[in-house]
């Protein structure tokens, strides 16, 4: 049973952040800390790839001297190697996906600054106040106007 | 016939490359509109570039249709598949990808008065440059055949829709919430999906969508890839708004800019449910055990309840495109019942109707864009009248809020009645009950709207009479006549769909 758990430890931790990512990206009030949720949550799936990458005994995926291709480039065979290496899609992936989180980062810490600027507050609860505030302001604003309010 | 003409007429290279042009074309145009000096001639590029698109993925739909169950499969940087990446376009994603460059056509037409008018003119070029992004993003997820590949064009397209979403914060502030809350939403949700693919991944050692499929008969039982395909359906079905996770639609729909809200709606959610459909059907085989048991106990009372909850909630709106923003969950509920059936039936049920609400759904958020732009109308009270004073576009309104109903000779009875004859095939027919019940609640959300606008007097009588600019009403008729049309022969979209349905479901088969 302890064999089990422990054998997976690293994606114990793994899991145990990404669900600390998730939880602060859904509850966080401030809009700043919600960015940071979410923002754990993509590293977290990065260590996620890298750790499935892992193979025992094996070392980071960049060619140490004594495997360096000497003939044709690519005349080498997995079997031909001296060492062993990580499998290196997912690391290449991993690049991909970082650049996508940096996007989505810098977009939304993008956006928060035009939400500042338009509501004074990066609050959710104080946003989601004075929304209310102007539907109800529009609210009387219609009724007074004339015509009956629809539901 | 015409579609002939084109495979005919097209010059050589069309025909070759139309795979992976279709996406290139629109992609290598929108840093070009960043640059252009005048917001006309962006224009003017953003329909080449979609009218282009829309070419090639009617040159594919002839190459496929030449030959029955076949596809045209295209190694991105002559690296075989399933080593390199792939475009894959068979006849399901061929009819998706007419579809959204078809209808990313007609938005770009009636892009201009629209937006001139919302933006006064300000830095329009880069408002189109982030639409031709976005449109090329979802033709990329339409088109490729690798798992991870469709993740990032679905971030482009995401990340450009936050921006467009954004964009509508000119007339109401409410749209930078409504975008902050769907790039929470939508990351998380891509985020799952890299998740599902992560673990398919450990599991099959590939990522190349039909190598996955011809190595999952032999891990059947598999926790890891079990638990792949639940991320990747929340995932999708977070992008698709699936029931409970629809939060981010409503408000991004009723305060992002006309133009993007019909873009959006007509396209984005399309290209979600494309993606759960080849995943579910193309992928996984849905005669494995606990994806059969995945369709009937959870996918199918998520649709049912779609449909009843949020066709409750459409009714008690009074802002029209918050309104129209429920219903739009509601129909994704139609479509993910047909889904959830599982046979060729079903999925072809769901896919005439993901089709069909498509031109519904477009011409009624083009409608209301043209009203928005010519009387500052919002609420169902605004529009109280206008039957009168802009009878072309209501005309066409009206058409559209009838076929989203089901009226008989209308595109949406013809798919609401195959969903009808899929689900009694399988002897649901209380799925057919809440069927019939739901359109009976969208007869009365639609009804609401329909009787103010034809029926009451306008609140203060308006002196002129004001129709939407010629520019919107073209388009938009163009999709109410589809509406009408497709109603009464429905041969060339049931005929997209079942070829789509046949060949979702038969790459899947144990080879």
């Amino acid at each position: 049973m302890w064999d089990i758990i422990l054998e997976r430890g690293s994606y114990w931790a793994i899991i145990g952040v990404m669900m600390i990512g998730l939880y602060i990206a859904f509850s966080a009030e401030n809009l700043i800390k919600r960015l940071v949720g979410l923002s754990m949550f993509q590293t977290t799936i990065c260590l996620f790839y890298v750790q499935l990458s892992n193979v025992a005994n094996a070392t980071a995926p960049i060619l140490l001297p004594d495997d360096m291709p000497k003939g044709a480039y690519g005349a080498e065979r997995v079997a031909d190697l001296a060492h062993a290496y990580s499998n290196p899609l997912p690391h290449v992936l991993m690049l991909t996906a970082i650049v996508v989180g940096v996007a989505t980062l810098s977009l939304g810490l993008a956006l928060i600054v035009r939400i500042n600027e338009a509501y004074a507050t990066i609050e959710a609860d104080e946003i989601r106040a004075s929304d209310v505030e102007v539907q109800l302001a529009e609210d009387a604003d219609a009724a007074r106007t004339g015509g009956e309010v629809v539901i | 016939m015409i579609l002939e003409t084109v495979l005919v007429s097209a010059p050589d290279w069309a025909v070759r490359h139309a795979a992976v042009l279709i996406v290139v074309v629109p992609m290598l145009l929108a840093p070009l509109l960043a640059l252009s000096p005048s917001n006309r001639l962006a224009w003017v590029l953003t329909i080449a570039g979609t009218a282009a698109a829309f070419w090639f993925s009617l040159i594919l739909l002839a190459i496929i249709q030449e030959v029955p169950g076949s596809a045209i499969s295209y190694a991105l940087g002559n690296w075989p598949p399933p080593i390199g990446i792939e475009f894959r376009i068979d006849a399901l994603n061929a009819m998706i990808l007419v579809l959204i460059t078809g209808m990313g056509m007609l938005a770009s037409i009636f892009a201009w008065p629209t937006l001139a008018a919302e933006f006064r003119g300000e830095r329009l070029n880069l408002f189109l440059c982030a639409f031709l992004l976005c449109f090329a993003g979802l033709a990329g997820v339409a088109a490729t055949g690798d798992a991870f590949n469709l993740f990032v064009f679905l971030e482009v397209s995401s990340l450009a829709t936050y921006v467009l979403v954004a964009m509508g914060a000119g007339k109401d502030r409410r749209a930078l919430p409504a975008a902050f809350d769907y790039l929470i939403m939508g990351t998380l949700g891509a985020s799952f999906y890299v998740i599902g693919v992560g673990l398919i991944y450990a599991a099959t050692g590939t990522l190349n969508m039909a190598d996955i499929a011809a190595q999952l008969p032999a891990l059947s039982g598999n926790r890891s890839v079990q638990a792949g395909l639940a991320f990747i359906i929340v995932g999708l079905g977070l992008k698709a708004a699936m029931w409970p996770l629809h939060q981010w639609l409503p408000n991004a729909y009723a305060f992002a800019p006309g133009f993007v809200a019909m873009f959006l709606s007509a396209t984005a959610t399309k290209v979600a449910l494309y993606a759960l459909i080849r995943w579910l059907f193309t992928i996984f085989q849905p005669e494995l055990a606990f994806e059969a048991a995945l369709l009937k106990w959870v996918l199918a009372p998520l649709a049912m309840a779609a449909m009843l909850i949020c066709s409750v909630q459409a009714i008690f709106q009074s802002d029209v495109r918050r309104m129209l923003a429920y219903s739009s969950v509601a129909q994704v509920g139609y479509i993910l019942l047909g889904i959830s059936v599982g046979t060729a039936a079903g999925v072809s049920a769901g896919l005439l109707h993901l089709f069909n609400h498509s031109l519904m759904k477009g011409a009624l958020f083009m409608a209301v864009a043209g009203i928005c732009l010519a009387y500052q109308a919002r609420t169902i009270r605004d529009f109280a009248g206008l039957g009168r004073s802009a009878p072309f576009t209501m005309a066409a309104f009206g058409i559209a809020g009838l076929s989203l109903i089901g009226v008989p000779l209308t595109a949406g009875f013809i798919s609401k009645m195959q969903l009808g004859y899929a689900l009694l095939d399988q002897g649901w027919w209380w799925a057919v009950a809440v069927l019939v019940f739901a359109s009976f609640l969208a007869v009365f959300y639609i009804g609401r709207i329909l009787q103010a606008v034809f029926f009451e007097p306008p609140l203060n009588p308006r002196k002129n009479n004001k129709e939407a600019p010629l520019l919107l009403l073209i388009p938009l008729w163009i999709l109410a006549l589809a509406n009408i049309f497709y109603g009464i022969d429905a041969s060339f979209p049931a005929g997209l769909a079942a070829d789509g349905a046949a060949a979702a479901l038969a790459l899947g088969a144990p080879q």
